[in-house]
């Protein structure tokens, strides 16, 4: 039985799933112009990466573990994720329009965000959790990828005022705002 | 021709459309990584650009998504499992980064923007220059990283650049190396007027 607790603080701090696992950069960059956006980003991303931890522990340990078909986890893993959401995009616009407001846009592109996949491939083959551990270390990653959007996307919005060299302007300074967020969660790691 | 070399510098994937970071951060931390890196993403990428074109008539228009998915799934499990084959100390070292070749904005993004409207030959060149130029990105990311972070540059046991400082900055071969390479080399290319205005 694996530690609980460590495995939360490890993913939220230590190995920050954005920051030093580089996993979901694309929305990290793409998605944090305004808090309210990133917000709501976190919270999809939150969610979604909760239920496809618990989805993808049962399909890899009940179907291809007693299968012997391992090796198809990738193309399983991504449609069992792909429908997922998009029930549940189905599912949320029916019932709750308020929710549909907040989340709708941003599940179509949680689909293709590397950090779902990449959470639910190391939940199972890489680090092989049990059915609590998963669920722990999916809430924790999403809360971990909710805390970098966030404080990216304060930084960005404190960077519209300033002045910033014209050939770092856009892309380049977001960079190196990430390599030193990157740098202080770096400091975690004396901390496990 | 202009489709194989548009994605080499001008509209580079990786520098001008930021796109495919994912890997580009991860597995740049020695050259040798960053050079296997790249064979497996043009394995995947020309392929499935060229079956994907192939099929663009025949594919409906509203499962498009899900059926790019299990072509480039399916090249991408074959060279995760070659790779663990042939080569099993890098598939240590790449770990899950191999499988997440699948959801790499790259690929999907040339395949849904470009394979799917353009014929064979078209979409063939522009996956290749797309392919050459996220290669490029990954291996001059890599080499700076590798020299400024170990003092040398090894690939497969020979020394390329030996040691020339015995004092290393060890910051950048960990993650935050990463990010200010990347920073720093988008603000010189934009500054030498080599990447395409925003």
């Amino acid at each position: 039985m694996e530690n609980l607790l460590a495995i939360a603080v490890g993913m939220i701090l230590v190995n920050n799933i954005v920051l030093t696992r580089f996993l979901g950069l694309c929305s990290f960059f793409g998605v944090s112009r305004r808090i309210r956006d990133a917000g709501a980003m976190g919270m999809t991303v939150t969610f979604v990466m909760l239920c496809s931890s618990v989805i993808t522990w049962f399909v890899y340990n009940w179907l291809l573990i007693p299968l012997g078909i391992e090796y198809m986890r990738i193309v399983v893993f991504i449609l069992v994720i792909a429908s997922f959401v998009q029930m549940m995009e189905m599912i949320i616009r029916k019932k709750s329009p308020d929710l549909y407001g907040a989340m709708g846009i941003y599940l179509p592109l949680v689909t293709t965000n590397c950090a779902i996949l990449g959470v639910a491939l190391l939940n199972t083959e890489v680090e092989r959790y049990s059915l609590a551990g998963a669920t722990v270390s999916g809430l924790a990653a999403g809360t971990g990828y909710t805390l970098a959007i966030l404080m990216m996307a304060g930084i960005k919005e404190r960077l519209e005022l300033s002045e910033v060299p014209a050939s770092f302007r856009g892309a380049a300074i977001e960079f190196v705002i990430a390599a030193l967020l990157s740098m202080a969660f770096t400091g975690f790691a004396g901390v496990m | 021709m202009r489709e194989f070399t548009k994605g080499i510098l001008r509209r580079n994937p990786v520098f001008y459309l930021i796109l495919g970071l994912c890997p580009t951060l991860a597995v740049t931390t020695t050259v040798e990584n960053a050079l296997v890196m790249s064979l497996a993403f043009l394995f995947v990428m020309v392929p499935s650009a060229a079956i994907i074109s192939a099929l663009r008539n025949s594919i409906p228009r509203n499962v498009r998504i899900p059926s790019f998915i299990v072509i480039i799934s399916t090249f991408t499990t074959v060279i995760d499992l070659l790779i663990h084959g042939f080569l099993p100390r890098f598939h240590e070292i790449l770990g899950i980064f191999i499988p997440l070749i699948v959801v790499n904005c790259v690929v999907m993004g040339r395949v849904e923007a470009f394979a799917s409207k353009n014929p064979v030959r078209d979409s063939v060149l522009d996956a290749a220059g797309m392919g050459v130029g996220f290669s490029l990105a990954i291996i001059v990311v890599s080499a700076i990283r590798e020299l400024l972070g170990t003092g040398s540059i090894v690939v497969f046991g020979r020394e390329v650049i030996p040691a020339l400082t015995g004092s290393p900055v060890g910051l950048m071969i960990l993650p935050p190396g990463a990010f200010l390479t990347i920073g720093i080399l988008i603000a010189i290319f934009r500054r030498r007027g080599l990447l395409k205005e925003v």
